[in-house]
């Protein structure tokens, strides 16, 4: 499956996001591609399956097929296992 | 645990201790200065920082207290690297979750890949409670140096 990451400008929070959220999805024993991307190519992005994005990012990305999974602390890697398996597992 | 890709991101210059910023704007212009101080960045560069929280929110406080101002990748930017200033006094962004922010970091890239490895350590010593600690905690920028 695909998911994408996303934040305004796909070069810094973004990519944070992705590296986590592959250490997590590989805990899980999840196989999932992980792209950082920024709001732009996000929106016109119809092929992934779900997006992770901040809180405060949600409200630009309305309108979307895909499920949106927020995260609020990206370091914490119990919040972003706990948040996937709810929605993959 | 060591971060040597850190240690040339964060060029001379661009490091700084207990400043006082007035708000979020100047937090962010805070980290900017340290950019441009450490020849990283022309001043345009911290400008285009500020107008992303004006576009996009402060989506960029990535965890409690810390904060990963950036603008992308554009001609303001001579080269790749970051800077850092902790806050005498914590600032409010704005962002219900992780305010209010204590720790700025500056990121700049001329592209969309060379800094991945930096991210990849820089990810590694904010995800760490013993750095983390001494990042926030700095009376001078040696101590922030010497665990990189």
């Amino acid at each position: 499956m695909k998911i994408i990451a996303v934040c305004g400008m796909g070069i810094g929070t973004s990519v944070l996001l992705k590296m986590n959220a592959e250490k997590v999805l590989t805990q899980l024993g999840i196989e999932a591609t992980v792209e950082a991307t920024d709001m732009k190519t996000a929106r016109e992005s119809t092929d992934a399956e779900l997006i992770l994005t901040t809180p405060d990012l949600v409200q630009l990305l309305t309108g979307l097929k895909s499920e949106i999974i927020t995260i609020e602390h990206f370091f914490d890697l119990e919040e972003i296992a706990r948040k996937l398996s709810a929605s993959l597992l | 645990m060591s971060f040597p890709k850190l240690a040339e991101a964060f060029a001379e210059n661009s490091i700084r201790v207990l400043a006082a910023a007035l708000d979020r704007e100047h937090a962010i212009e805070l980290a900017g200065d340290l950019l441009v101080a450490s020849g990283r960045v022309t001043p345009d560069y911290t400008t285009e920082m500020v107008e992303v929280l004006d576009t996009h929110g402060p989506y960029f406080v990535i965890a409690p207290a810390m904060a990963l101002a950036h603008a992308k990748p554009s001609d303001s930017v001579l080269s790749t690297g970051l800077s850092l200033v902790t806050l005498a006094e914590p600032i409010v962004f704005g962002n219900a979750a992780n305010d209010p922010v204590k720790l700025v970091i500056g990121l700049c890239a001329t592209d969309h890949d060379a800094h991945i490895e930096i991210l990849a350590e820089l990810s590694n010593l904010l995800s760490n409670n013993e750095t983390v600690n001494i990042l926030l905690n700095a009376r001078d920028t040696e101590q922030i140096r010497s665990i990189f």
